[in-house]
């Protein structure tokens, strides 16, 4: 049998959602190529008016806090030292991995000139947001490849590497906490420049901290919602009395994030804020349903031992998060009178098919790579004598951790 | 963003009086001329008012706009010519991750196309609405008034301020201020009492005079903030944060793992002293 043969007697095996799912990749593939015969104006509802569509809306501003799960699991875990949340380290790294690269891919698709891309390391320009976004997503995204290295190390057995990664785990979290800090908040400052234009309902000075904080909370319920999911759907152990642990955390940050909205919405807006009735709705149900709800739900004594609540809160999390990032880098934006944008059929297409690449790709690391199967207590970490596994007895134990 | 101090004092600047402004688009036509670019087809009133082509676009880096308002019973027309500002602290230079953008010291923001990467921040940044994008492109890039910087450099005028038959000035920033304040204290009733562009955005290289108040006009209220100190305020941070993150989150874990290494000490210290190694197996990572 010849290799094509192979991976596609493997494809056939695959269940009906997977193959959907790579039908809608295929289908934003070629919505990506039609972008670059044809160009921005034609294939996107893009316009002088609105330079900024659904591609940034969602694939850059709103796929970045999404994606923040590896770096605040990793502050949990390795920092704060809480070792029984480990079997939640490796997916939320997978699902950072896998977000980060697609923000690359969404990036270099909405660029006008992509391949002058690298120019960013050409030319500085500390005054710029997206210059320190840029650097901030290639420097992560590089950690999050060698943090990916983890399970693939381990399943072709290379063991050398393997232990280097090992002792690079806690460095390698307090580097993407670093990063991550920056550039979750250096977002919401690419909205500060837009002074008369973004509604005072969302624009304050405080904006880049109430980012930064609904990336850590947005994070950790990425981490709930995706362990609840993987529970139910792909046959993983239950992890309800983990997540606890996170529920306890996560209400923390959200009653801050509160407070800092509230005390910007107080004192430090300057336009009038009920002017707009569809934007006061907005920002209600984002609010309302996006925070405030989850942030009770959290609160309660149930959510320790119940899956479903879990599972609930988490996701209204989230949706609030996406509804809050698309009321400030779309909704918000909106001037009256002007026409309204809605995102064309190509622009759908694509951003649909890098959602649908996410769970594909998740699904089949999961299939191939020992994400869910590690524990750390079972592999031995010593240095390799010849790179292969010894004996423990006849050894010192390896040298201290690093960092700290 | 430039690195040497502008006086802008110096800076050149457009004085356009749109009092004197009779509406012959002649700048249209010049800019379109010296910059090459090409003609745009357009219907009447496909656009607010009698103006054309409808907006500034890639292909028309100025335009006049015509607004029709009722004066002692008839009709009458203002006119306001439409183009880049090139403020003193321009948004699009500090936004730029490339730094595309730079504003010299003869007055034009200036725009280098081999450095753009296309992201647009630009044309969300501007608080008057001025780079456009090439969207019938593939591959575009932004296109805007250049301020005529190849004419200037050689110290001639800009194309549109050369054509214009009564109501653009062209000089030193100072100068240009000055001669808008005469007119406004020699003439009170033929203006309205503001300069736009002295302030808006921290002051600009276009300077306006109207007879009507400025917003029935269109001219778009902006805040006399420089732009660029409103990302600044949170950048400036960048450093500090990252190394505040940096050691704190270090401290915490060396705190955290403490109790771990000291029993770890404590095992090592049994190995040395003859234990038997098998005793410590499974516990000697973390």
């Amino acid at each position: 049998m010849t290799a094509a043969k192979i991976v596609i007697n493997e494809i056939k095996g695959y269940h009906r959602f997977i193959k959907f799912m790579m039908v809608l990749v295929g289908l934003g593939a070629l919505a990506s190529l039609v972008r670059f015969i044809f160009g921005l104006g034609v294939t996107t509802n893009l316009n002088d008016t609105y330079p900024w569509g659904l591609w940034i809306s969602f694939d850059v501003v709103t796929a970045v806090p999404l994606a923040a799960g590896a770096f605040t699991i990793g502050i949990v875990a390795h920092v704060f030292h809480i070792k029984k949340l480990e079997p939640l380290v490796r997916p939320a790294i997978v699902t950072g991995f896998l977000g980060y690269s697609l923000v690359c891919v969404g990036l270099l698709l909405d660029l006008g000139q992509p391949q002058r891309g690298i120019n960013v390391l050409r030319y500085w320009n500390i005054h710029s947001p997206m210059f320190e976004v840029s650097m901030c997503v290639m420097a992560y995204t590089t950690v999050l490849t060698l943090e990916f290295l983890h399970p693939v190390a381990e399943k072709f057995g290379w063991h050398l590497p393997l232990r280097l990664l090992r002792t690079l785990e806690l460095p390698f979290a307090i580097l993407a906490a670093m990063i991550s800090t920056l550039h979750q908040s250096t977002l919401g400052t690419f909205f500060l420049i837009a002074v008369d234009k973004l509604h005072s309902l969302w624009y304050n000075p405080l904006l880049p901290l109430q980012f930064w904080l609904s990336a850590i909370f947005t994070g950790l319920s990425i981490v709930i919602f995706e362990a609840s999911l993987v529970h139910k759907y792909m046959g993983q152990p239950d992890e309800t009395d983990l997540l606890a642990t996170l529920t306890r955390i996560i209400p923390w940050i959200m009653g801050v994030y509160l407070l800092v909205k509230f005390f910007a919405l107080a004192f430090l807006t300057h336009g009038p804020l009920f002017d707009r009735p569809v934007l006061l709705a907005l920002f209600v149900l984002e609010i309302g349903l996006g925070v405030l709800t989850p942030f009770c739900m959290y609160l309660t004594k149930k959510i320790k031992t119940d899956k479903k609540l879990q599972l609930r809160a988490a996701s209204l999390v989230i949706f609030g998060l996406v509804l809050n990032r698309f009321n400030v880098s779309m909704f918000g934006m909106e001037q009256p009178g002007n026409m309204i944008y809605a995102p064309s059929l190509i622009e759908s297409l694509v951003t649909i098919g890098i959602i649908a690449a996410h769970i594909l790709f998740f699904v089949l690391i999961a299939k191939y790579f020992p994400v869910f199967e590690h524990h750390p207590e079972t592999v031995d970490y010593s240095i390799p004598d010849r790179m292969r596994r010894i004996d423990h007895g006849t050894k010192h134990p390896a040298g201290s951790e690093a960092g700290a | 963003m430039s690195s040497e101090k502008i006086d802008f004092n110096k800076t050149k600047t457009f004085l356009i009086d749109t009092t004197k402004c009779t509406g012959c688009r002649g700048c249209q036509v010049a800019c379109k001329q010296w910059n090459q670019l090409k003609g745009e087809t357009t219907h009447f009133f496909s656009g607010e008012g009698y103006q054309n082509p409808p907006a500034m676009s890639e292909y028309t880096f100025t335009r006049i706009k015509f607004k029709d308002y009722q004066k002692h019973g008839q009709n009458e027309f203002a006119f306001y010519k439409e183009m880049c500002m090139h403020c003193n602290d321009p948004a699009c230079a500090s936004v730029c991750p490339v730094g595309a953008f730079h504003k010299t010291a003869e007055g034009p923001v200036i725009y280098d196309s081999e450095r753009c990467i296309g992201c647009r921040f630009c044309m969300m940044a501007c608080p008057f609405g001025v780079p456009k994008y090439e969207w019938s492109k593939a591959f575009p890039l932004v296109r805007k008034c250049t301020g005529c910087y190849s004419r200037v450099k050689e110290g001639m005028k800009p194309a549109c301020a050369t054509a214009c038959p009564t109501a653009i000035s062209y000089g030193p920033r100072e100068e240009m201020l000055k001669e808008a304040e005469k007119r406004l204290a020699n003439r009170p009733d033929r203006y309205y009492k503001a300069i736009y562009g002295k302030e808006e955005a921290g002051g600009t290289s276009v300077l306006y005079l109207t007879h009507q108040p400025l917003d029935e006009l269109g001219f778009k209220p902006v805040t006399k903030r420089p732009l660029p100190s409103y990302t600044w305020q949170a950048l400036r941070f960048v450093p500090g944060i990252f190394l505040g993150v940096g050691g704190t989150l270090s401290l915490v874990s060396w705190f955290q793992q403490r109790k771990d290494r000291i029993a770890r000490e404590e095992q090592e210290q049994a190995l040395c002293a003859g234990k038997r190694p098998e005793e410590t197996r499974k516990e000697d990572h973390q």
